[in-house]
């Protein structure tokens, strides 16, 4: 059995950000195992523009993104292995994977990083009504397909769900000849970015149907017609509300998944996040396991999946060099008042470096809001947002001298100015 | 009277702006910033793809070096439809040079080796 120090399974941009990070700390014996035939992950197929921001101070779209990282690794010689489908890790860190070349090939890993990214939620996982005609796509696979393969799933266009991805299909098919007719969204308000809103659905004049779903979706063998209806608070169809819309394609942006399959026959809890339960070093309930991107908990900016890689490597060098100890005070982080969720959930401060940050999501849109981070009953930090909306992850960072080692709990709530 | 979002950050402020471009509605002076841009000379970074001869892809991603003037959005991704470009390709390299004479290039975005 090959033996490795470090092995991160996927190389998307938080695997190869992590990768990168632990080189620098002075680990050498790395190894990245990707699915795919090349170094990227879903920024690929992301050919739109906005990404990097934060990292680059520049606007680069998701291929120029992920090519300034794959160009770090090979510079620095991380090996990595391409089309190399990792099947399981063990409870002891052992990890399968297989590619043609190899067949089924066992690392005995002394840590490991997961970063598989996350998957979308399919037309299965949101019970649509109705016949079950092709021409139904996520909008995952229908970018995928025009952006990689040159080919557009469709020419009359509805799409369910206002996340980010449908926002920029809406836009990409257009510009393609198709014809979108309207975005319907469940909720009162948009999933996706202002930004993507204004650019991508006003632009073009593509209404954007806010409390509507899709009610019936019809067609024999393809698909022909997709009705979509008002909904009340209760979530309820309102009757005399129905619109229908002659069209051949319906792309779903219902939300997306972290991947934690290779976790599910581990005893690893897994969190509100959907993702594995983790402690301030991205470290899950098994010691030497970490986790960062997508598979930990959906991000909307990249620039966030490389800093929470970062941290990972970090944490991932501390475990390696004996220096994660899990000993002295330790907290349990909970999300309170409209607050979703928090990572990291568990803290243990006596590992913390110097600073440390809270990573969460409100659950609606809120204005003149205080987030209020507190140990116990004591506030240890408060912060004034003019606006926070649920597609933007907010970050807090610090100082690992706000904490007080008195009680166990910290909760994150936000407080509305009245 | 013109209505627009903000977009510059996530607050999203409903902006109002009259015929002499004064704007209402700001919560701070970037709002007014944008909304006269956006309401005097409307601008867009173009990105897409042009079909592209190589051994391992038929697309290569592309995009507008600046932004473009927005209603040529539509012309400009008509002339791209009909470009075609063959391997090496690396990212900068310019597919179309000066597109309708507007000093805007159109440029690779990805390395596309053979
Ligand atoms: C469609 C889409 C559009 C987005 N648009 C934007 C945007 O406009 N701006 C922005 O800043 N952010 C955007 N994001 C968010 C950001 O790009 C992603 O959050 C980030 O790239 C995710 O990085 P990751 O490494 O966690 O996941 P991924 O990039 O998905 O990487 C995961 C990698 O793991 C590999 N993998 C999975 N399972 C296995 C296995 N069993 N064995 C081996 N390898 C495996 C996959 O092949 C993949 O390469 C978008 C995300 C998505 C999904
Ligand atoms: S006007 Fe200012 S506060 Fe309002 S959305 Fe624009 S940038 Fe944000």
């Amino acid at each position: 059995m090959i033996k490795k120090r470090l092995v991160i399974i996927g190389g998307g941009s938080a695997g190869m950000a992590a990768a990168i990070k632990a080189y620098e700390l002075g680990e050498r014996d790395i190894l990245i195992i990707e699915k795919n035939a090349y170094l990227g992950g879903i920024l690929n197929q992301c050919i739109h523009n906005g990404f990097g921001l934060h990292e680059f101070k520049e606007e680069l779209t998701g291929p120029e993104f992920m090519t300034r990282f794959s160009k770090k690794v090979e510079e620095l010689g991380i090996p990595y292995r391409l089309n190399s489908n990792v099947l399981n890790i063990s409870n002891d860190k052992v990890v399968t994977y297989s590619n043609s070349q190899e067949g089924i090939v066992e690392v005995k890993a002394d840590a490991i990083i997961l970063s598989t990214g996350c998957y979308e939620r399919n037309a299965g996982a949101i019970q649509i009504p109705g016949d079950r005609p092709s021409g139904v796509y996520t909008a995952g696979q229908a970018q995928l397909f025009v952006n990689c393969y040159g080919y557009l799933v469709g020419k009359r266009v509805f799409i369910l769900g206002s996340g980010d991805i449908g926002l920029i299909m809406a836009r990409r098919m257009t510009l393609e000849g198709a014809k979108v007719l309207g975005v319907a969204e469940l909720m009162p308000y948009s999933a996706g970015l202002n930004r993507n809103i204004v650019q991508c659905l006003k632009d073009f004049n593509i209404p954007l149907y806010l409390s509507h779903t899709v009610k019936k979706v019809e067609g024999l063998s393809h698909l022909e017609k997709v009705t979509i209806a008002k909904v009340d608070e209760k979530m309820n169809f309102i009757e005399g509300t129905d619109i229908t819309f002659d069209v051949d394609t319906l792309l779903l942006s219902v939300g997306l998944l972290p991947n934690v399959d290779l976790f599910n026959k581990l005893p690893i809890r897994i969190s509100r996040t959907r993702g594995a339960v983790v402690n301030q070093a991205m470290e899950s309930d098994i010691r030497g396991i970490f986790a960062c991107g997508n598979v930990l908990h959906v991000h909307d900016l990249v620039d966030y999946v490389v800093e929470e890689a970062r941290e990972a490597a970090v944490g991932a060098v501390q475990y390696l060099n004996g220096e994660l100890k899990h000993e002295g005070h330790v907290y349990e982080v909970n999300p309170g008042n409209g607050i979703g969720y928090v990572v990291p959930q568990i803290v243990y401060i006596d590992d913390v470096k110097d600073k440390l940050s809270f990573k969460f999501r409100v659950r609606k849109p809120y204005k003149d809001v205080d987030i209020y981070i507190k140990e116990g009953d004591k506030v240890i930090k408060k912060i004034f947002k003019p606006a926070i909306i649920p597609s933007e992850m907010e970050i807090v960072k610090l100082d690992k001298s706000l904490f007080l080692k008195e009680a166990n709990e910290i909760s994150v709530y936000v407080e509305e100015r009245k | 009277m013109k209505e627009l979002t903000c977009i510059i950050c996530p607050r999203g402020c409903h902006l109002v702006v009259d015929d002499e471009l004064n704007v209402s509605g700001n919560t701070c002076p970037r709002g007014a910033v944008y909304a006269k841009q956006e309401l005097t000379h409307p601008t867009r970074t173009l990105t897409t793809t042009v079909r592209i001869v190589s051994e391992k892809e038929v697309s290569l991603p592309v995009k507008s070096d600046k932004p473009l003037p927005k209603e040529k959005i539509f012309d400009a991704m008509a002339l791209i439809n009909k470009t075609s470009v063959k391997a090496p390709i690396k990212i900068g390299d310019v597919v179309i040079k000066n597109i309708f004479g507007l000093d805007v290039n159109i440029v690779a975005t990805k390395d596309v080796s053979r």
